[in-house]
């Protein structure tokens, strides 16, 4: 076990009023920030030192805290989610740093995430590229089916239980040195394509979830595979993989 | 096909691939027979003239080609402005070396440099190839003193050293591009298999440092003991 102590970290932080202003990076020095503290926790230690200093506190996005909600982003010294694999900015810790360090701390950026205010992003744009395909029709009427009545090999479903349990937080895009979203969208269209319930909209979910993709702004995925090292969930590329065989074969097959 | 697919993200990359997937093979076939101008000169000759007289190849394959490259070339430039403004803004502090490699940042600028090179190819080889043939009308393949002109031209190329610097720089880039495409091109079509991609990767490492370095050998083979 390391034990707790405190540290003194200098703070780079990008502050912008608005969608519409410019931003810019400000600087913060924060004393006395515990290392057994959250990299959240510290930004509130940072916001209760601005308000006692009647300054307008750091706007960034949080939920759960628990690494699940995918709210918190954040592009900690030029890394997505700081400098650890596998996790989301709550479960990143501040003894990953040392006493004296300067942090970079800036949002997400892409064409695709607007900015609102300081450090929070707007992706509205996955909830539209959701809404395009990323779900399964079924009538809710109160006579539902049980979905465990239609057997799913073992390896399918696990592999569906995987790319499931992408969150949607954006790290893939924020890493993409093209802001290319083609993981999030293929651990959606993966989830559906590798069950029984998901084939039967499958031809008209990749093409939909596709061209909502392009038309949100995101850039091509050229294979880098930064995003799959940088997932908190650890999604592999596999899935992007797998949502090209289905373009191309829903292209191919689609009288659209 | 499904309208769009050619303006949407996967489809392009597929296209991509598959032009890559292409000139791989016809990268591959160029070697081999430049390969024989180490071995013999008479074989280089013969296979050039049939190279250079078959008409599939001259008028279908030739042309194919021509059009596999500039679509390669244009595709990537329209991927990599489209990649560009998908992120107006950068990082003031970005580290990605930790996430992925150098050669699958930047393929736009190995592959530039080698189509910069390819225009000094073009103007080397393939413009005063088919200016003898077509424009001269000299279809004999002959030289003035009635042999095959093949062997001698190439062994002209490959006796200013600075062209030989820029030649084996060139393919430096070239196995850098391919280091990254080789295997980027079977994950685009959607080829990503927990078995088989591995040896995927290997063969594509194998095929970007063997292809590349072969070529380098046969330019200063001929330049250190042929050409003088």
């Amino acid at each position: 076990m390391s034990t707790t102590k405190n540290i003194n970290i200098t703070l780079k932080i990008w502050r912008q009023k608005n969608a519409q202003s410019k931003g810019n990076l400000e600087t913060y020095q924060l004393n006395n920030v515990s290392t057994s503290s959250s990299f959240l926790e510290m930004l509130d230690q940072l916001n209760e030192q601005l308000v006692n200093e009647r300054k307008e506190p750091v706007a960034f996005d949080h939920d759960c805290r628990e690494g699940i909600c995918g709210m918190c982003s954040l592009y900690i010294n030029g890394r997505a989610h700081g400098p650890d694999t596998g996790i989301t900015t709550c479960q990143l810790h501040m003894r990953m740093f040392n006493d004296g360090d300067t942090i970079y701390v800036e949002p997400w950026r892409s064409t695709a995430f607007p900015v609102i205010k300081d450090l929070v992003v707007d992706r509205s744009s996955f909830d539209r590229i959701q809404q395009a395909g990323g779900f399964v029709s079924v009538n809710t009427s109160g006579r539902t089916m049980d979905a465990n009545a239609i057997p799913v090999p073992k390896a399918d479903a696990d592999k569906a239980f995987e790319a499931a349990a992408c969150i949607g937080c954006g790290a893939c895009v924020a890493t993409c040195k093209n802001g290319s979203a083609m993981l999030f969208v293929s651990a959606k269209v993966s989830q559906f394509a590798l069950l029984p319930q998901g084939k039967v909209e499958a031809t008209d979910r990749v093409l939909n979830m596709v061209r909502q993709m392009d038309e949100e702004g995101f850039g091509n995925c050229t294979n880098t595979g930064a995003c799959e090292v940088e997932c908190p969930k650890g999604i592999s590329i596999e899935n992007i993989a797998r949502m090209n065989r289905e373009y191309l074969s829903a292209s191919a097959t689609s009288d659209k | 096909m499904s309208q769009g697919f050619s303006k949407s993200s996967v489809g392009r990359k597929i296209l991509m691939a598959l032009s890559g997937f292409f000139l791989l093979i016809f990268l591959l076939q160029h070697f081999v027979i430049n390969m024989l101008s180490v071995i013999s000169a008479d074989a280089f000759n013969d296979v050039s003239f049939f190279m250079g007289t078959n008409p599939l190849i001259q008028y279908l394959m030739q042309p194919v080609l021509l059009f596999g490259v500039l679509f390669h070339f244009i595709m990537g430039i329209t991927l990599e402005r489209q990649n560009k403004a998908a992120r107006p803004i950068q990082y003031a502090v970005n580290n990605p070396s930790f996430n992925s490699s150098w050669m699958s940042r930047n393929m736009a600028i190995t592959g530039l440099t080698i189509f910069l090179f390819l225009a000094l190819h073009f103007y080397d080889f393939w413009f005063p190839e088919i200016k003898t043939k077509f424009i001269d009308g000299d279809m004999t393949e002959l030289n003035a003193n009635g042999e095959f002109r093949f062997y001698e031209e190439l062994l002209h190329k490959f006796t200013n050293p600075i062209r030989v610097g820029i030649y084996c720089l060139a393919f430096v880039f070239l196995s850098l591009h391919l280091m990254h495409g080789f295997q980027s091109a079977f994950q685009s079509v959607g080829l990503n298999h927990r078995k088989y991609t591995p040896i995927i990767k290997k063969l594509g490492t194998l095929y970007a440092v063997a292809i590349p370095a072969g070529f380098i050998f046969i330019a200063l083979y001929h330049f250190l003991i042929n050409a003088h």
